[in-house]
């Protein structure tokens, strides 16, 4: 009982701690001697910050000290901390939230510094943009994680289907995946096709890319008016309804809220769906899988940039330890050695044919596609996309599962949740 | 009691003693230790929380002075006008059963038998489990991809398809209150034995040799003796009932589409992922005006 009485005493106490915590703060800076800084990151990108962090720390006197928090509560977690002025060194954030905290001042200004980079002009352009408030810059691209079509080739193979050609357009995709369901789906087992139905941040990574292939958008330039009731983007949700209603994409994924929704491929339940290229390094060994940029309706070929920034705070203490360790992330060293070895895509347009990226087509695939993909800009993203109380997962469930005749109105409470 | 003593005391003597005065720096020195963690922990936030929400508040920088525009706009807030309903609605069906289900308890094992200890633990056992990690328990419990429940009740061909727990609104609430009485109807179990174990055996002799048959005795004596006990079960179970949050978090995350979003989770959501501390400080505000105003009328009424 007392704890949930916490709950509405919780802002309060926050606020007593900020007073508290506020004057005396965090660590000091020491003049010499090495130093440990304190960074956070969410468990969705864990795997990327943790093997950065461990070469570092190897290769380096100063340390740094990792924390990592449920992708859910991240949010939470970094709002807590900067109104108790508790934020750490460092923090990673998922790069579509970036512009919220900077205009909320929790990143220190790093123009300067970033400029001082030889190689300032080859970071990650998507990310390098959200991360740009007022001509100021703030954050450094960390984790790229880009959205793209993975197909089971064992599964295509057994359905009688080319296990050589992934799907070109989402209708093939349609296709493909119905086949899958047909041929193999009798028993239950195997799915064609699979989504996260009741998780926002999966529908905007795994669906608009199908919208903007097509040559259309989702939002205006300024992130303040949705254009997600406009027929492009309909098209797409009308296929996946057709899916859904056909059985094809596995009976739970309407109640999926999200932190599951990668675990199925992996198992080779799954036909063919979209997925995260994180995941690539982490899908079993002996399983053969085929990779191809998300298609609009007829064609085209698009991706979600998403990933993480990273960024010194603005109540550190210890900026200059954590510019080394920032800038070094980005460096040749740690980008092919560590990132590139393990498959990831790299935060350096400059990097993107190495010595690692040619021993897997498919690497070099997901490398060429950011240059093509997007990351949409909003101020609200997050309480208008991610968050599960937003109005953007009610009009995409409404789109597939439930009245599409409602998505009109719904897309007017999207843009009056951008404007707030 | 206490005070109407020394009172008298002091009217005794005509002046206050010095025994008296350094009684009562003694008092204020025993109640110093709680006074300072009462006011440091719930009268300093709470001011703060009034105060924050006559604010524009950032989460860094500084406030600036809005009153009474986060007041004003709760009106405008569809979410949290539903959550109201919802939580109300909530209130009610989980107060009225998870009472029926703990005196139903308590009546099971008030007797001393032998192995009732083993029942009593048993039943107040969940109780020791953290609560969100009841939610998780359930989470994972009922999960219709990899939960063992679904299979289970298959198996004994109960169902023919998983059930969707906390697919449709009710069933997602059926699902929560179960938790919540599976969490709590031991605890609340424990409060009614004690009401049920201070009434003197002799008053249930005296019934039974007036001829009084169970029924009688359980309306006539057992419910009216408990009246205390079962008022401050009550009002536990209401208050907590109102700021339901762990459960609906944790368990359905406020699905699915919004059909479980409770007060406090729209007071959550507008601090931690809008950044409205303002907003969500006076929607605290009202909800705690609220329970103290149902509180009392509960008191007044019950007692």
């Amino acid at each position: 009982m007392r704890r949930r009485l916490a709950g509405i005493s919780l802002l309060g106490v926050l606020t007593l701690t900020a007073a508290a915590c506020g004057n005396s703060g965090g660590g000091t800076q020491q003049a010499d001697g090495p130093v440990t800084i304190t960074m956070w990151t969410r468990a969705a990108t864990q795997t990327q910050s943790e093997r950065l962090v461990a070469e570092y720390n190897k290769t380096h006197k100063n340390q740094v000290k990792l924390t990592v928090i449920p992708t859910d509560n991240y949010q939470p977690r970094i709002a807590a901390a900067a109104g108790a002025k508790q934020l750490p060194d460092v923090f990673a954030a998922d790069v579509i939230f970036v512009p919220n905290y900077t205009s909320q001042g929790l990143f220190m200004d790093i123009t300067d510094r970033i400029a001082a980079l030889p190689f300032k002009d080859k970071l990650a352009p998507s990310h390098m943009k959200l991360g740009t408030l007022d001509n100021r810059q703030y954050t450094l691209p960390h984790t790229l994680d880009l959205s793209v079509w993975f197909w089971n080739k064992d599964l295509y193979e057994k359905a009688g289907l080319d296990p050589e050609k992934g799907p070109k357009t989402l209708k093939e995709f349609a296709q493909q995946a119905t086949t899958i369901q047909e041929k193999l789906g009798k028993d239950g087992q195997v799915h064609g096709t699979f989504f996260g139905g009741n998780c926002g941040g999966c529908y905007v990574f795994t669906f608009w890319p199908s919208v903007w292939a097509a040559g259309a958008q989702v939002m205006d330039d300024k992130g303040t008016t949705s254009l997600n009731d406009q027929p492009a983007m309909t098209e797409v949700f009308r296929i996946w309804r057709e899916l859904y209603e056909k059985k094809v994409t596995g009976p739970t994924a309407k109640e999926e809220q999200g932190p599951t929704w990668t675990g199925f491929f992996p198992k080779g339940e799954i036909g063919v769906m979209p997925m995260p290229s994180t995941t690539l390094g982490l899908m079993p060994k002996d399983m053969k899988i085929g990779v191809t940029p998300i298609a609009g309706p007829d064609g085209g070929e698009s991706t979600f940039v998403g990933g993480d920034s990273v960024g010194i705070s603005a109540t550190s203490k210890n900026a200059d330890a954590a510019w080394e360790f920032v800038s070094w992330t980005v460096s040749d060293q740690a980008q092919v050695e560590v990132m590139a070895k393990n498959k990831d895509v790299l935060a350096r347009t400059d990097l993107a044919s190495n010595k690692y990226s040619a021993e897997d087509p498919r690497v070099v695939l997901i490398n060429s596609l950011v240059a093509k993909g997007q990351t949409p800009f909003a101020l609200r993203f997050g309480q208008t996309y991610n968050d599960p109380q937003g109005p953007w997962l009610r009009l995409a469930r409404e789109a597939v599962f439930g009245d599409a005749s409602k998505v009109p109105q719904l897309n007017a409470e999207i843009t009056k949740s951008l404007q707030q | 009691m206490t005070l109407t003593v020394t009172r008298s005391r002091r009217a005794a003597h005509s002046a206050p003693s010095a025994r008296w005065r350094s009684r009562k720096v003694q008092g204020w020195l025993y109640a110093a230790p709680t006074a300072v963690i009462v006011g440091v922990l719930f009268l300093a936030p709470l001011v703060l929380v009034v105060w924050m929400s006559l604010n524009r508040w950032p989460l860094l920088g500084q406030a600036t002075f809005n009153a009474p525009a986060n007041y004003v706009k709760i009106a405008d807030n569809p979410l949290f006008l539903d959550a109201v309903v919802f939580t109300l609605k909530y209130t009610a069906i989980t107060t009225v059963l998870l009472s029926g289900v703990a005196l139903g308890l308590a009546l099971l094992v008030q007797d001393r038998r032998p192995g009732i200890a083993f029942f009593r633990t048993a039943f107040f056992l969940p109780g020791a489990v953290g609560f969100a990690a009841a939610g998780l328990l359930f989470y994972g419990m009922l999960n219709n991809d990899f939960g063992p429940i679904d299979p289970m009740l298959q198996a004994l061909g109960i169902t023919s398809e998983p059930v969707k727990w906390i697919g449709t609104p009710n069933m997602a609430l059926f699902s929560t209150i179960t938790l919540v009485i599976w969490r709590f109807a031991g605890f609340n179990m424990l409060i009614l034995l004690t009401g049920l174990q201070a009434i003197p055996t002799e008053v249930y002799e005296a019934a039974r040799s007036d001829g009084a048959n169970r029924w009688q005795i359980f309306t006539r004596i057992t419910l009216p003796l408990l009246r205390p006990t079962l008022a401050l079960m009550l009002i536990l179970s209401v208050t907590g009932s109102l700021l339901a949050f762990d459960q609906f978090f944790v368990f359905t995350n406020g699905g699915p589409d919004n059909s479980t979003v409770s007060m406090v989770m729209v007071v959550y959501r507008d601090a931690f992922f809008r950044f409205d501390l303002g907003g969500a400080a006076a929607l605290s505000v009202v909800l705690l005006v609220a329970l103290v105003g149902l509180n009392t009328l509960m008191m007044r009424r019950l007692r």
